[in-house]
This record gives structure tokens, sequence and C-alpha cells, in this order.
């Protein structure tokens, strides 16, 4: 059901019935290492290519998560997903390996929170039992793609991000009464304040996401306070001072200590990654094995994600084109009655 | 940014920008001075004493010791390089590992195994100056413009 301009909400509340994260050697050493149920020590995680191995990392999850739920892969209707490279074709050879009805979707770091919008919509009106969704991505494939050969000795700011190795999967179902349960969804628009470095997304993504969050409270006609934790994608240090600090200039009180960056969450602070992490695999990895845990146990009852992307290609950057960025809220509820 | 490209923002964009610049991590500027004398310095010491350790032991002179140092010091570049460790030190030096030859020698060689898995002709062959490519080609064409430049002052200027 459409509530106000852009939010979804969904009657059925459809549930979150398992969920699986897999990450990569830095994500091994990271703050989050015991939410995560695979980690590699080797970036190539035995395969030939930095894409090949990209693929596996969603194999992996897609697997974990369906064995989590006790499901075989036929019971699954659809898998909806997506990643940062050309084509995303490591999702589409991972579901040519899972065989199932596949949607490819692309919204950059935004893309958990887009399959899970569109999964909770479609389980919500019966249009499937069970979906898998989830976002991923490698550091050195993105960095191949996107900036310079992984070796290659080029000083980064401090306002650069570190790309996530790792893929995120949930499995979102009509039928399941156990786990926290989707409940809404706010779709965000492409927004662009003129900034062009790809080395500051946090910075040009920052009004993205304020402008999702804001219409998510204004369609719900909620207070922020309303969540336990509003969680941003992948803002890093950057993107989450500038977000908080306009969200006040837009009037919205929010707790400081209730407003996290999953780009923040999950490295140690000892970790060279600068301004934080991103990448799309950064919100998946967080939300699908960090918090999801933590609901579970009980620590956190509501929670809106908002998953940041930068729209920008590296072709678009290079003909000085500036950077559209875009924002997907999901709130996610457990403990409540169905 | 450029004052020219800040023109074409709307006023909020403008705003906004000067907002977000603000909340930036400023690039340590004087930090990364240093660093990169201090790193440049090392370097460029290293390549003195490989440069003495050819005229001593080899049978070169001043003049001719350049190429071999030249070529000692970017197979160096490449082996830290394929080690790793080239990158980390650049993250710590910036300019100071980038200018001196051994910059380039990385730039050839990390292009070279980052598209080694797209095969030797079409990955490594076709990528491998990526980036050194643009060197290679203003290096040149400064090189043509400063002799022809030269020669003019020379031949009719009566330099």
């Amino acid at each position: 059901m459409l509530k106000g301009h852009r939010t979804w909400v969904f009657a059925n509340k459809p549930a979150i019935i398992a969920t699986a994260a897999v990450g990569g050697p830095f994500e091994a050493n990271g703050r989050l290492a015991d939410d995560f149920d695979l980690l590699h020590e080797d970036l190539w995680l035995g395969e030939e290519s930095y894409e090949k191995a990209h693929r596996v990392l969603i194999e992996e999850a897609a697997f974990q998560a369906m064995e989590k739920a006790g499901l075989e892969k036929e019971k699954v209707q659809f898998f909806i997903a997506g990643d940062l490279i050309n084509q995303m074709t490591p999702t589409n050879f991972a579901a040519r390996t899972l065989g199932m009805p596949y949607l490819g979707v692309f919204g950059a770091c935004s893309t958990s929170m887009e399959g899970l919008a569109l999964s909770a919509f479609i389980t919500n009106y019966g249009g499937a039992d069970y979906i898998l969704t989830g976002a991923s991505s490698h550091n050195a494939a993105v960095e191949k793609q996107f900036r310079y050969p992984t070796e290659y000795g080029g000083q980064k700011p401090p306002t650069a991000q570190w790309t996530v190795t790792g893929a995120g999967v949930a499995i979102v179902s009509s039928k399941g009464d156990d786990g926290p349960r989707v409940t809404a969804a706010t779709i965000g628009r492409v927004v662009d304040m003129g900034l062009a470095d790809p080395f500051n997304m946090g910075g040009a993504m920052a009004p993205a996401a304020v402008d999702t969050i804001e219409a998510h409270l204004r369609d719900m006609q909620i207070d922020a306070s309303y969540y336990d934790l509003i969680v941003t994608g992948d803002l890093g240090r950057i993107g989450r001072q500038v977000s908080l600090d306009l969200l006040r200039q837009h009037g919205i009180d929010i707790d400081e200590e209730r407003y996290q960056d999953c780009g923040l969450l999950i490295y140690r602070d000892g970790q060279p990654v600068l301004s934080g992490a991103s990448g799309a695999a950064c919100s998946a990895v967080v939300v699908y094995g960090h918090l999801i845990k933590r609901m579970r146990r009980g620590e956190l009852k509501r929670i809106l994600a908002v998953a940041t992307g930068a729209l920008l290609s590296p072709l678009s950057f290079q003909q000085n084109e500036t950077i559209p960025c875009i924002a997907h809220a999901v709130a996610i509820e457990y403990g409540g009655e169905a | 940014m450029a004052n020219e490209k800040r023109k074409k923002l709307t006023p909020v964009q403008q705003e906004y920008h000067l907002f977000e610049k603000e909340r930036e991590t400023k690039r340590p500027i004087v930090r990364n001075c240093v660093c990169a004398f201090l790193v440049g310095g090392i370097i460029c010491v290293i390549g003195q004493a490989i440069s003495y350790f050819y005229m001593y032991f080899f049978d070169f002179t001043e003049q001719t010791a350049g190429n071999p140092t030249v070529a000692t010091m970017v197979f160096l570049s490449m082996i830290l390089t394929g080690l790793g460790v080239y990158d980390r030190i650049a993250q710590f030096a910036g300019a100071g590992s980038a200018v001196p030859v051994t910059g380039f020698g990385n730039a050839v060689i990390s292009a070279a195994i980052e598209h080694r898995t797209e095969g030797f002709v079409l990955g490594v062959g076709s990528n491998m100056f990526k980036l050194a490519g643009s060197v290679i080609l203003f290096g040149t064409f400064a090189a043509f413009v400063i002799a022809l430049v030269k020669t003019i002052a020379t031949q009719w200027g009566g330099l």
C-alpha cells in the first residue's frame, strides 16, 4: 500500500527468515568478523580472476542462506540481486549457478535495500513465497573498474573509502512466522548536489540519504526516535557528519548514537580504510550479517536501513559529470505482532 | 573544484558545496610534502648509490651509468609492486614515490599484473601502458617541442 508520496507499507509484513554474509580477508580483521558466516583469507578465493572470486562470494552467501532456512533452491521463486561490475556479470553468473528466476537490479551501493524493498513488495502481495535478495562487491574487482590497478601507487585522499569484499543475502518470505519483518520501504530519488570527486563519495551521497530519510518520516508520519537505529549504507566518516548536520538543519532531531553508518561499523579503527567502507556489499553484510543478528538477540526492535548509492561510472567521471546519488530506505521490525 | 565549474551549479548546489567542504577532512598538505621529500630523497639516494656501484665495479662513467641505474631502479620497483609493497609505500609517500622513475615502473607493472586475467595480448599487452601511456606520449611531445625551440633559437636566433 502506498503511503504518502513514495513509501510502501507492507500490511502482511514479509519476514526475513534467513540471512547470510560472506567476507574477505580485510573483513576478517574487522570489527564484525564474528557476524560473518564465512570468511576468506585470500582475495582470489582460489579462482583465476577477481571477477570469478566475486561470483563465488554471491554463490556461497546464497547457499548459506538457503541452508539456514532449510530450503531447496527449487523452493525459492526469485533471486533479486546486483553488484557494481560492468553489466553485473558476477551476479548474472551466480544466477546461472543458482538456476532461479532472476531479476538483476542496479542501484550501485544502494542495491541491497533496493532488492529488499522489491522482494518485500512482491512477497507482500502474494507474488512469491520465498525470494532470495542481496548485494555484493569485491574490493579488487571494483578498484580495477572504477579506479586504478590494485598495486598502483597512487595516494588516496583522507576522504576516500575502502570497498568491502563480500556478499550479503536475505531470504524474504510471506510464510515465515519467525524473524525480523519488513514493514515499510521508501524509494529514493536521484539527488545530485554537484559534487564530482569520486574520492569523496560520502559527501556526494549524504544529501540523497537525508532526502530519503526525510521522505520516510514524513510519509509515515513518525519521528526519528521511532527507530532504535537509523543506519546509512556507506556514507563514511564525512558523509555521516554532513548528513547528520543536514538533518538537524532541516529540523529533524536525531540522536547521534542512534544514527550509525555501515561503512563505519564494519572495520576496526586501525585499519587503513581512510574515511570508512563502501561498496554494494557494505550495507548488505552489515545489515544481513550484523544488524539482523542483533535484532534476533533482542538488542534492536526497529531499524531503518538506508542504503546509499553513487550512480557514477569511470566514463561519466572522466567526462566531467557530477555524481548523481540515490538512497533507498527499508524499515525492519522485530518482536512485534505479525 | 575550479571556479569555472562551480559557476555551472545552481545556488542550492553551491551552498551545499560550502556546507560539505567545511566538514571534509583536509588533505594534510604539509605532512604530505614532508613525506614526499623524505621518501623521494631516499629513493634518489638509493639511485645515486647504484650509480656509484656501476661506476666503481663496472666500466661505466658518470654519463653512461644512468641507463643501468634506471633499469635497476625500475626492476626494484617492479619487485616491490609484485610483492604488493609499493602501493603501501605510495599511500605514505605520495609524490615522493610517484615522481621518480620507480613510480613509472610501478604504473606499468601494476597495470600488467591487473590485466593478466584477460590474457597476454588483449589483457597485458593492450593495458600495460594504460597509465604510463600518457606519460610517454606527452613526454615525447614535450621533448619534441623543446628541441624545436632550441633548434630555432640556435639556427636563426644566433645563440
